[in-house]
């Protein structure tokens, strides 16, 4: 059985962070993503990033995680499987996987679980049909293999996503038909949606899906408008004709292993789901057990990146594998996270941040 | 349909790579996985589902959500969306549940 200081579950934004905060650190790292490319979702992120220079902003997510691979492959401590997928990570500090085609264990005395979230369904018949896809499956397949889904679309979601993706399919020459909103507001940053409709395409609030349409595919839509109670306004009903629907309807946290791991979690909307309970330092209720990125809530590839390296700088401290500079680092990283959590954007972070809070007294030592 | 040109990003095709989808021989490129391969060949059906045999695509691109599941060189269940393409593979619709063979 391998062993290592530190084991990261998941190479995206924040088990990168993670990886090259522990691993400068001084500790020995394994970092291990299920897939054969590391950067999780950032290697689909064409737009720029907003908050301060810090944080990357003005770069681009597909470029950030070139930096960051780059740097944890020049760490001879920090050692990374591909293609390799976390079973289960028990109380004995044993993390079971598959690596390729081998079932392997590996022991770590703190694991950093960084498994990011996966995009909700909304329920309306039709809605399996070939034609429907997750907005972030359609970055994909645009922004990493250079194929669009379809020529007509049609968004639901006017959050962040919904609309960096609406402009994303303009750039690759589709046409987004409208991008309906249920709610009276548009959820995400006013910068991104002056875009599109600049371009000219509608963002109708108030409006939902009622049915995708075909036979073998996706051939329309049937749209209406909602009252006040989000209640289909009769008469409202029209039918557009689309080939692709795209579900930009938010993320749920995957935290299949911390539920595994029976670490504490609870259910907090505003954080997209079931999370763990976590203290300051990103320590869940299993002491070994640490949280970062997504799967502790869903935010910002910005905040991940910097819970990352918090949770990588205190599991390193843990082990007393502390740079010179460790608490100074890890109050820097925690200035950071409240400067991106700012304002009325991040309220419902906060709100939902303060309910997965341990209190002091069920903190760690 | 492949993006030909595009304000902000280069695609580099690998090298081409040929593959079978029910019969038919197709062409992709190195690096792609099978969804987008048969994307770009217009082909979005990859299943039909195990109880009302509707047709389905994929959904979430990232191997979670069990949508695009298809038989490739004789093994049931292979997540197509994140699967690279080899060259001479044999694809499938998959059709329900799909049977394990003897060795895998």
């Amino acid at each position: 059985m391998e062993r290592f200081n530190i084991c990261i579950i998941g190479g995206g934004p924040a088990g990168l962070r993670a990886a090259i905060a522990a691993g400068s650190a001084g500790a020995g790292v394994l970092l291990i993503d299920e897939n054969d490319r590391l950067g999780g979702q950032l290697i689909k992120q064409t737009h720029m990033f907003f908050g301060s220079e810090k944080q990357d902003a003005g770069t681009r997510g597909i470029d950030i995680a070139e930096q960051l691979v780059n740097k944890v492959q020049g760490m001879t401590n920090v050692k990374v499987y591909l293609r390799c997928a976390a079973l289960g990570l028990y109380d004995d500090k044993v993390l079971t996987v598959l690596h390729e085609t081998k079932y392997r264990k590996i022991r770590a005395e703190k694991f950093i679980v960084a498994t990011g979230a996966s995009e909700r369904m909304l329920a309306f018949p039709g809605n399996d049909l070939p034609g429907v896809y997750g907005a972030g499956a359609v970055q994909t397949l645009m922004n990493v293999y250079g194929i669009v889904p379809g020529q007509r679309v049609l968004m639901i979601g006017a959050g962040n996503i919904g609309l960096i993706v609406s402009y994303q399919l303009l750039q690759a020459g589709v046409e987004v038909v409208a991008i309906l909103e249920g709610s009276p507001y548009i959820g995400g940053y006013l910068v991104h949606a002056s875009k599109v409709r600049r371009a000219g395409v509608p963002i109708l609030t108030s409006h939902t899906i009622m049915q995708a349409i075909g036979t073998n595919a996706v051939q329309a839509a049937e749209i209406c408008a909602l009252d006040s109670h989000w209640a289909r306004l009769p008469g409202s009903e029209k039918t557009l004709e689309v080939d692709t629907i795209c579900l930009a309807v938010g993320l749920s946290p995957l935290s299949d292993l911390l539920w595994q791991a029976q670490c504490r979690l609870t259910y907090i909307a505003e954080l997209g789901g079931h999370v763990a309970w976590r203290d300051a330092n990103l320590c869940t209720s299993e002491p070994h057990i640490y949280i970062a990125g997504d799967v502790a809530g869903v935010e910002e590839a910005s905040s991940a990146m910097v819970e990352g390296e918090l949770a990588g700088l205190a599991a390193a401290k843990s082990l007393g594998l502390a740079r010179v500079d460790v608490d100074t680092a890890m109050s820097q990283a925690r200035e950071q996270l409240i400067a991106l959590r700012a304002g009325p954007v991040g309220e419902k972070i906060r709100t939902g941040l303060a309910l997965a809070q341990m209190r002091e007294d069920e903190q760690h030592a | 349909m492949r993006i030909k040109e595009h304000p902000i990003l280069k695609f580099e095709r690998g090298k081409t790579i040929r593959f079978s989808y029910n019969g038919q021989e197709l062409v992709g490129y190195e690096g792609e996985t099978i969804a987008a391969a048969l994307h770009a060949a217009g082909i979005k059906e990859l299943s039909k589902s195990a109880v009302l045999h509707r047709p389905r695509g994929f959904f979430c691109a990232i191997g979670t959500c069990s949508s695009c599941l298809m038989v490739v060189d004789g093994v049931p269940n292979v997540r197509v969306c994140v699967e690279r393409l080899v060259e001479g593979m044999v694809v499938e619709t998959q059709q329900g549940r799909g049977e394990l063979g003897g060795a895998v």
